[in-house]
């Protein structure tokens, strides 16, 4: 028999009502704005954005205002929304050699054509909390440099390969899977690799990568390059015949260099992972060119031992709004489920009881 | 003027207006549309998403990097011209205003003041902003230098 219990619809709307309460706090302090969070949460909204896999960045602003800071609740939201959009179709491929940049650095070559910039980074501070922070002291403009040429800093993979000792980009326009349309198959490819990494849980990546550079896989990365800045959107419009850009958005992009590939016809070279990434945000982008590497062991006929060679079991794991989904759905009422295991057990244990009472006579 | 330079014009001012700050747009479309011809809407303006792709490696196949949201909007004047736009973001008004100048722009008696007082300074705009922004990123730049030391 199965009965169905209902119950808990005022409980709920007043949790509810709580939690917006909570949510506002000190009404004697001022409602955050969402260009206080755009503005100054600035690297939170690009986690939801590349996480939320939706780049839109008052929306994700919104989503972090409404789950009170929690980014995966925050990253949900987003999610939920863009299951509403219609799709209107496919932007051109970014070209990330004409980004307007904004940092750049390589940790393998000092002297690149366009120049180490390190842009507004946490890189190099003493990570000691400032007693400004407390307060709204006045901060200084940023200090500008005329550029000496408008010369353009291309991709260190591209300008500094002339030996052929680093893997190359096969050029192609062949058309990508795509996970939110077709259901993930295994092996992937990596362009659908790709896309899960880089809507993938910024944590779940790094420690991944992390254990890749522990042993727990084949890399000895190095960055290759780091560049974050603006890229054009461009679309095909069938209407008008050719192609319009729609603005620009932010990206990050890391080329890590990892050993050697054999001999071979073509010689030893390095290979390559990549990383890119909606806004500024670095870590991800490193974390997703280390994973992307080692996902590529069976390229480069290397054994598949670590997990973060195991693209089913990255694949599967690295969102998180599903993993949430799983692991959160555990604290709503399982009543029936538990009361048919309890059942389970006190039959099991009377069975016992009986059978070791028998024993016990017939000793 | 061949279709070809035409359309590369015409190009060049849907671009420079989906750059511009949606208040920008704003102030200079109500400076210069008064008693221009009025716009019905054929579609939209709609709220909708792209997929935005990147390169593998950055210059091998396309792969699906994750969605962007952009609002479209088709406007049609009474003589009959089409103006299009699609740009990134959730306006409304500045996907109605950029398709109803794009329709503008191909009256004769429009197109230079469409050029002159609103995708000059887009433009101008646009180049102010990256020259900002890149000088502000040079200041940034790492010079090295060497140490010698030693006697030679």
């Amino acid at each position: 028999m199965y009965v169905a219990v209902k119950g808990g619809e005022a409980a709920i709307a007043n949790a509810h009502r709580l939690l917006a309460d909570r949510r506002r706090g000190d009404r004697d302090v001022p409602a955050l704005t969402l260009a206080q969070i755009t503005g100054q949460l600035a690297l939170a909204v690009d986690r939801v954005m590349a996480e939320g896999s939706l780049y839109d960045p008052d929306l994700a602003a919104m989503a972090v205002r409404q789950s009170r800071g929690d980014m995966i609740e925050a990253i949900f939201l987003l999610r939920a929304y863009r299951t509403t959009l219609a799709r209107f179709g496919n932007s051109r491929p970014i070209d990330t050699a004409k980004m307007r940049i904004e940092r750049r650095v390589s940790a393998t070559y000092k002297d690149i054509p366009g120049g180490q910039l390190l842009g507004p980074t946490f890189d190099y501070t003493h990570r000691l909390i400032d007693p400004a922070m407390a307060g709204d002291e006045p901060v200084d403009e940023p200090l500008r440099r005329a550029r000496e040429d408008e010369r353009r800093a291309p991709r260190v993979t591209d300008i500094l390969n002339d030996e052929g000792l680093i893997e190359r980009d096969v050029l192609s326009d062949e058309e990508p899977g795509d996970l939110t349309r077709d259901p993930t198959a295994f092996p992937a490819d990596r362009d659908v690799r790709l896309q899960a990494l880089a809507r993938g849980d910024e944590g779940f990546l790094l420690s991944l990568g992390y254990s890749t550079q522990r042993g727990y896989g084949r890399t000895h990365p190095f960055v290759g390059e780091i560049r974050i800045g603006l890229v054009d959107v461009e679309i095909d419009v069938p209407e008008l015949g050719f192609a319009v850009s729609l603005g620009s958005v932010r990206v990050t992009e890391c080329q890590m260099v990892s050993q050697f590939t054999g001999g071979g016809e073509e010689g030893a070279k390095f290979t390559r992972g990549y990383g890119l990434v909606f806004g500024q945000s670095e870590r991800k982008a490193m974390a997703m060119s280390l994973v992307d590497r080692a996902l590529r062991a069976h390229e480069f006929d290397e054994q598949r031992l670590a997990p973060a060679q195991d693209e089913e079991f990255v694949l599967a794991h690295c969102d998180n709004v599903q993993a949430t989904g799983f692991v959160e759905h555990l604290k709503l009422p399982h009543y029936v489920d538990f009361q048919a295991e309890l059942d389970l057990l006190r039959t099991l244990n009377t069975a016992k009881a009986k059978n070791d009472e028998m024993r016990e006579a017939a000793e | 003027m061949t279709a070809e330079t035409a359309n590369a014009r015409r190009k060049r001012a849907l671009d420079a207006m989906a750059s511009m700050p949606a208040s920008m747009l704003h102030e200079l479309y109500n400076e210069n549309t008064a008693g221009a011809p009025g716009a019905i809407a054929v579609r939209g303006p709609e709220i909708g998403a792209i997929m935005l792709r990147g390169r593998i490696g950055g210059g091998g196949a396309p792969f699906n990097l994750g969605e962007a949201s952009v609002t479209r909007a088709t406007v049609r004047l009474d003589s009959g011209e089409l103006g299009h736009s699609i740009v990134l973001g959730r306006d409304a008004d500045k996907a109605r205003m950029i398709a109803h100048l794009d329709a503008l722009r191909q009256l004769p008696d429009w197109v230079g003041r469409v050029e002159k007082s609103i995708v000059e300074p887009a433009l101008e705009h646009a180049r102010e902003e990256a020259k900002l922004q890149a000088e502000e990123t040079e200041a940034t730049r790492v010079d090295f230098f060497t140490m010698v030391r030693g006697e030679d």
